[in-house]
């Protein structure tokens, strides 16, 4: 009898287990698969409209011809810019957050205030950016204001994963420095970085995949609509990837005519962001392996 | 005035009514001990009976923790640590630890050794390959290591490992070195190796080690503290204790009846 009632018991587990293990299968794999599908997409759309002068020439006849060059610069401009803003920043932000800050109420606080810029809509990050570092600053319509702009928008992914990062440091590798008689700055800079850094590396390949996408911020504080020539100084506007295919796709001159471009341009946004990707992964391996815990 | 001076020398390390309190709770009431130079104290009793605690008091390791007050004093070489003016770099500098996991840094065996020499200002590449050559040696390593100085420190057996951050704490040239549980995470011959070490530096540094290991206690400490509960129970020669235990919880302890 209870024999039975084990077996039946066993059954009903098993069963719930099958299932359990049935859907969540199923829904990972439905992830990748959304995935595909888009990049899929993109690349089938896309691969026509790219050619060597695609990727090298100036805009031309009403943005329906010629290249992307000067919008792929742009990008490039303005993921380097915001990055030499918000890595240091976010850097010794999260440094002070996990390693100085004694009081946790003055660790909490900024923590919030951290995660609150998160919600922030970049919209509104746009907005602000004209406001402060266009207007008030007066750089202009410029790499520098817009790079200010997405290097805030920026900055709480690289506070918390820097955070992260120093948190999982084992506190016995700062014991042991401490009582060598080294400072707290000390065994910050020359123990804990060093382990935490290709972790860190991480918090820059997450930031950097949101900045070259966003388009928002850049709106109103340096995208240029159509501007065939290359930046020469920090305060000169520039065209960019996203808002490019914003431009192309919905106020174009011609947008039937620019339909292919559009789709060559959402391609080479994507190759950006993923070479940018491998090229960090391949960093923090390296360190990984310099640091080497085990 | 000569003699007086030679009497107070023969006390590297003392503590005079020594109480510790981490927020509510009282963890050391009213220690006194007054420990002789170049030799081994070893520190027993049952967990959280105080014995660590104790032991990170003499290089102020305890000031990392939140909600410490100490009370009372701490003389290494007749200067308090926690009254007089003292540089706390330098005290840790003299007071060097050993911890119970074998903590290196993730980085070569070179730069574990020259890490202290280097956090204290020190940047002769020569002085520093001599004094990690030297500490490596002292640390009965340098055999095993010397052709893979650059080699990350995490490649070493967890003795060897422990070996290395003992050379690690000697590089700065302490003269006083404390050990907590140095043996507990070692096989045991990595174990004995570091017995015989203790033995080897107690000529030229003052040891006070934690141990939970009674037969390890006996073997290398010339005085032992027996703690329980905060309380120093008995203190003295580590012969007469393992032997004739004055108190009947010291007797209690080492003959394994509770801990």
């Amino acid at each position: 009898m209870t024999e039975e009632i084990l077996d039946a018991s066993g059954r009903a587990k098993r069963r719930a287990q099958r299932i359990a293990f049935f859907t969540f299968t199923f829904m990972s794999f439905f992830v990748i698969a959304i995935l595909l599908v888009i990049l899929s997409f993109i690349i089938i759309r896309g691969i026509p409209a790219i050619s060597w002068e695609f990727l090298t020439e100036m805009p031309k006849d009403g943005m329906t011809k010629g290249g992307i060059f000067p919008a792929i610069i742009g990008t490039l401009c303005l993921v380097a810019g915001s990055m030499l803003f918000a890595f240091p920043v976010g850097v010794m932000s999260a440094i002070y957050i996990n390693e100085y800050a004694k009081s946790s109420w003055v660790k909490r606080f900024i923590q919030m205030m951290t995660n609150n810029l998160a919600g922030i809509p970049s919209i509104v990050f746009g907005l602000f950016g004209m406001a402060l570092f266009v207007n008030r600053f007066g750089f202009g319509d410029s790499i520098l204001a817009g790079s200010l702009t997405l290097g805030l928008l920026a900055l709480p992914v690289v506070i918390r994963t820097t955070e992260e990062a120093l948190k999982s440091v084992d506190d016995s590798f700062r014991i042991a420095s401490i009582a060598l008689g080294a400072s707290k700055w000390q065994t910050t800079s020359l123990v804990v970085l060093p382990i935490a850094f290709p972790n860190i590396i991480t918090g820059l390949i997450l930031s950097i995949g949101r900045v070259s996408g966003e388009t928002a911020p850049i709106l109103f504080t340096v995208a240029a609509y159509f501007l065939p020539k290359l930046p020469s100084g920090i305060f000169d506007q520039v065209m960019a990837l996203p808002y490019h295919l914003y431009v192309i796709s919905t106020s174009g001159t011609d947008l039937k005519a620019s339909r292919e471009m559009a789709y060559g341009t959402a391609l080479v946004l994507i190759v950006i962001v993923l070479i940018v990707n491998l090229l960090a992964n391949w960093l923090r391996k390296y360190f990984g392996n310099k640091v080497k815990l085990h | 005035m000569a003699e007086e001076k030679e009497i107070k020398k023969t006390f590297k390390i003392q503590t005079k009514d020594l109480h510790l309190h981490y927020g509510d709770f009282h963890a050391l009431k009213g220690i006194n001990i007054a420990i002789k130079t170049n030799t081994v104290t070893a520190l027993i009793g049952p967990s959280g009976c105080g014995k660590s605690t104790y032991l990170r008091v003499f290089n102020r390791m305890n000031d990392l923790i939140t909600g410490v007050k100490i009370e009372g004093s701490v003389l290494v070489d007749d200067v308090d640590i926690y009254k007089d003016k003292i540089a706390i770099d330098n005290l840790r500098k003299n007071v060097g630890m050993v911890f119970q996991k074998p903590n290196p840094f993730p980085k070569s065996i070179y730069e574990n050794v020259a890490y202290g020499l280097r956090v204290n200002g020190i940047n002769d590449k020569n002085f520093i390959d001599e004094r990690v050559e030297r500490s490596l040696k002292q640390a009965a390593l340098w055999d095993e290591v010397q052709d893979k100085l650059k080699k990350s420190a995490m490649a070493l057996s967890g003795g060897q490992q422990q070996r290395l951050c003992i050379a690690r704490t000697l590089a700065v040239e302490p003269t006083v070195i404390l050990m907590d549980e140095p043996a507990s995470a070692l096989d045991p011959i990595s174990t004995a190796k570091i017995e015989e070490l203790i033995h080897e530096l107690k000529q030229k540094y003052t040891i006070i080690i934690v141990t939970h290991n009674m037969q390890q206690a006996g073997r290398v400490s010339d005085r032992t503290a027996f703690f329980y509960l905060g309380e120093l129970i008995e203190y003295g020669n580590t012969k007469e204790i393992f032997t004739h235990p004055k108190n009947p919880r010291t007797q209690n302890y080492i003959t394994g009846r509770f801990g």
